[in-house]
């Protein structure tokens, strides 16, 4: 990559006309900043781009959206200057565009089938969709017409993408929201995973406030399963409950020396840096200890996350990951940035042990080389150890970002409620709906760590089953007739 | 939410008790379990244990030792200002039952929370003897409370001022009667002797791990701790786990991964360099 910072091309061929490129932080200068990376399109950017969108009558990009928004339709407001109609076009299918527009995976999805992109690059929707949802936050936005309320009384768990995305739609039906958070922030990954580099609080917190504003009654500090349980709330009087607690519960690698000091689950170091702002410490009164040589045990966002942190924490950070480069289940993007801010990877091994100094601090691991197997039927290859090929690394801070599986909190508080006992996921069917009547789930929780928008069109989809099952239940108190 | 502070009680130097505006919490607190609290906006999540609860007057209290900067600045609370944030009830409740014959050990600030354990006991129908452990004389608090809960009470100083030197008179103690069960709260190396003096005479005992924590609802894994060679989390597993099967060196060694940072933030709140005591 040259200096100034030249956006990531697509490698293939161009058929013609460009994509307008969004300003970003050179990595010499973000790398020393939590500020954002990606600066966005200013009015000029944003209409040239939209220029370059063919307005298909059959639009394939929508079809790859998993909420369904009407892309060309708010591309043609873009074009036409009517950003607030833009806005509310994206806002009938998406609560949260300025969160979507910067972290969904555009690349697999709505750009993925544009047309544009078979020869050359795709329409860049996911930084049109950030435009029209910056500009209304500079703005000012307005707030949707609710329907007449139902007397119906809603509990959503979990102010992640899928509860606030639940919540809000449930409230613009009628229904009295209210929305249970453990956490003293809302916002779920949101706000405790995605960097501050990659996705402002301020802009979660904007999100929230929409919700809020929408009449969603927001309680913070409240564990469901502690404070109250699921049969708790039905007895309290809720008609219906949607359960959207996430997958936030660490996984760990097994090996032995895991509980040495220095020694962070991705949630654990994620949760300090983002949510209690540690890279501000002193200033902000939880601290983060890093060394200088960072390992990074795994190769999806959260392990790139982990690593673009540490490095502009000032730590030296190698990625391990068990498989090969091909095989990352990272963003590509995400890769390319952090391998231009100094990351260094080193594929196809996996940890043995680690090793700590008599203060109990981490000093060094074992790790052992591995192969990728003959790929089976579905084409997939497994990894295993070589045998005798083990190696040692001097490290003084690792980070295990292996994955996350749901908090069992909920499931362990609530009889009857079926999981899968060894993801420890709620099973749900298409519209969200558990074995248990009038309790919802979707998101994480309901599929494992997956992505913002499924969790978000899991909200919408339960949303709508809820409402037909709420509309469907007599007046309330009335449990006669059957739900689901 | 407002978690007015209806009451400051102070206990000793530096001990203090709040008692909490906190109805929903109030309703549902048991013994053993704790809260997170951030004093201020932008704040530390601070785990603190239980101590009282009034589901009618919808209070909750806990009792905080002033060891660092966020505790320091907790003590600056008046009676009639606002916490930022108090989240719980966190963790599994204490057991309680009718074991026969408790005895129940309390160290430092700890004692606060054990006699709120010591009374459920009793009320469940139990014998209970106290031990209240302190640095020294002038560290004592609680004793008549301790007495009104407790069918026996004795005292142990570190340095002998007041009551038994020492926590090893136990060991004649645990020789002359018989008890059935074992509950210790207090700074860990205690918990660790109390453990070790009741497993020969195979008495259950119940200890409070006070790792690290941050969330305190088993999203970080900060406070994983070794208890019968495996892994398992404070929050979410405990606090309370069997003292004869819990790794307290581990413990001991994770509670102090972030000392140097500690100290630092400490030494810059306040001009005293910070307060060395209650370091465990
Ligand atoms: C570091 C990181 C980076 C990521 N990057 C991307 C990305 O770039 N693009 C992308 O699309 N996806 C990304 N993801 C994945 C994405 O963030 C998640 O799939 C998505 O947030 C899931 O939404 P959710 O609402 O199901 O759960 P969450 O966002 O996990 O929210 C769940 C909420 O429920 C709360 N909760 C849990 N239990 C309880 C309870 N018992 N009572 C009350 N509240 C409770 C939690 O505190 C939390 O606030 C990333 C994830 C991580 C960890
Ligand atoms: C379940 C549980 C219950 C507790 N109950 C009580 C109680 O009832 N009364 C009381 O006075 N103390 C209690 N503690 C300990 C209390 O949380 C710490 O003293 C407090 O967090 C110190 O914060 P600080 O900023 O003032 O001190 P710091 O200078 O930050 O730390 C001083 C020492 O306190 C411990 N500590 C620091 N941060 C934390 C943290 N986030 N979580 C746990 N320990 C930490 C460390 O061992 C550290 O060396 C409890 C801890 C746990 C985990
Ligand atoms: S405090 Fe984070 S998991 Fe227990």
């Amino acid at each position: 990559m040259e200096g100034n910072e030249p956006e990531m091309k697509n490698p293939r061929a161009k058929g013609g006309d460009e994509d307008v490129e969004m300003p970003r932080q050179t990595p010499k200068e973000r790398v020393k900043n939590f500020s954002e990376v990606a600066l966005g399109y200013d009015e000029e950017m944003a209409i040239r781009e939209a220029k370059r969108c063919l307005q298909c009558k059959n639009p394939q990009c929508r079809k790859g959206c998993p909420v369904d928004v009407p892309i060309p339709e708010f591309i043609d407001c873009i074009l036409k200057g009517k950003y607030d109609e833009g806005i509310a076009v994206i806002k009938t299918k998406n609560s949260l565009p300025a969160v979507c527009g910067r972290v969904c995976p555009q690349e697999n999805q709505c750009q993925m089938r544009c047309v544009k992109g078979k020869k050359g690059d795709p329409v860049n929707i996911g930084r049109l969709e950030r435009f029209l949802a910056d500009w209304e936050r500079e703005h000012g936005g307005k707030i949707p017409e609710k329907a007449p309320p139902t007397g119906r009384k809603v509990a959503v768990i979990g102010a992640g993408p899928a509860g606030l995305t639940a919540a809000s739609d449930l409230v613009r039906l009628g229904h009295e929201v209210t929305l249970f958070e453990a956490l003293h922030v809302g916002g779920g990954v949101l706000s405790y995973g995605i960097p501050e580099f990659r996705l402002p609080k301020k802009i979660v917190q904007n999100e929230i406030g929409y919700v809020q504003k929408l009449g969603v009654d927001l309680r913070l500090g409240n564990l469901i399963g502690r404070i109250h349980t699921i049969p708790e709330l039905l007895e309290q009087g809720y008609d219906a409950i949607f359960i959207g607690s996430g997958a936030g519960l660490p996984q760990w690698t097994g090996c032995p020396g895991e509980n040495l000091g220095g020694i962070y689950s991705a949630n654990e170091f994620l949760i300090r840096v983002n949510l209690m702002k540690a890279y501000n410490f002193p200033e902000q009164d939880t601290p983060i200890r890093i060394g200088k040589h960072v390992v990074v045990i795994g190769g999806g966002n959260v392990a790139m996350d982990c690593a673009r942190i540490s490095m502009r924490l000032g730590a030296k950070v190698c990625l391990n990951y068990r498989r090969s480069r091909n095989e990352l289940p990272a963003r590509r993007e995400e890769i390319e940035n952090a391998e231009e801010e100094g990351l260094m990877c080193n594929f196809l091994n996996a940890p043995v042990e680690f090793f700590g100094d008599d203060k109990g601090w981490v000093r060094s691991m074992k790790c052992a080389n591995m192969e990728l197997t003959e790929p089976d039927a579905t084409g997939r290859q497994a990894c295993k150890v070589i045998p005798d090929s083990e190696f040692d690394m001097d490290t003084d801070t690792v980070i295990v970002a292996i994955g996350q599986t749901p908090n069992p909190i909920i499931q362990r508080t609530t009889e009857g409620l079926v999981t899968d006992p060894r993801r420890g996921i709620i099973i749900v069917d298409p519209e969200g709906r558990t074995n248990l009547k009038g309790v919802f789930a979707g998101g994480d929780v309901a599929t494992g760590a997956a992505t913002v928008i499924s969790a978000m069109g899991a909200g919408k989809r339960a949303a709508k089953a809820m409402h037909e099952y709420l509309m469907d239940e007599g007046p309330r108190g009335d449990s006669s007739s059957n739900g689901n | 939410m407002m978690y007015r502070i209806v009451a400051k009680k102070p206990l000793a130097h530096k001990e203090t008790l709040f008692e909490v505006e906190a109805p929903e919490i109030a309703a549902k607190a048991r013994p053993g379990q704790f809260l997170i609290v951030i004093p201020k906006e932008g704040g530390e999540r601070v785990p603190l244990t239980i101590c009282d609860y009034d589901a009618r007057k919808g209070t909750v209290s806990f009792a905080f030792h002033e060891v660092g900067k966020s505790t320091k600045e907790m003590g600056t609370f008046e009676e009639g200002e606002c916490l930022s944030n108090v989240t719980g009830p966190l963790g599994n409740p204490s057991e309680i039952k009718n074991f026969g014959r408790v005895l129940c050990v309390g160290g430092s600030i700890m004692i606060a929370p054990l006699l709120l354990q010591a009374k459920a006991l009793k009320d469940a129908g139990n014998h209970v003897t106290t031990v209240l452990g302190c640095r020294s004389k002038e560290f004592l608090f609680m004793e008549d409370e301790a007495k009104a809960r407790s069918d026996v009470v004795y005292v142990a100083s570190d340095d002998g001022t007041v009551g038994e030197k020492g926590i090893a008179f136990l060991n004649e103690l645990l020789r002359k009667e018989r008890f059935d069960h074992c509950v210790v709260m207090g700074p860990v190396v205690m918990m660790k002797t109390v453990s070790e003096i009741t497993k020969p005479f195979e008495i259950p005992t119940i200890v409070t791990l006070t790792p690290i924590m941050i969330d305190g609802m088993g999203m970080c894994g900060v406070c994983r701790v070794t208890v019968g060679g495996k892994m398992l989390f404070g929050c979410v597993d405990g606090p309370e786990f069997d003292g004869h099967q819990t790794n307290f060196d581990e413990l001991i060694k994770r509670q102090r991964t972030m000392l140097p940072e500690e100290r630092l933030s400490s030494i810059l709140y306040g001009a005293d360099g910070g307060c060395k005591c209650g370091r465990q």
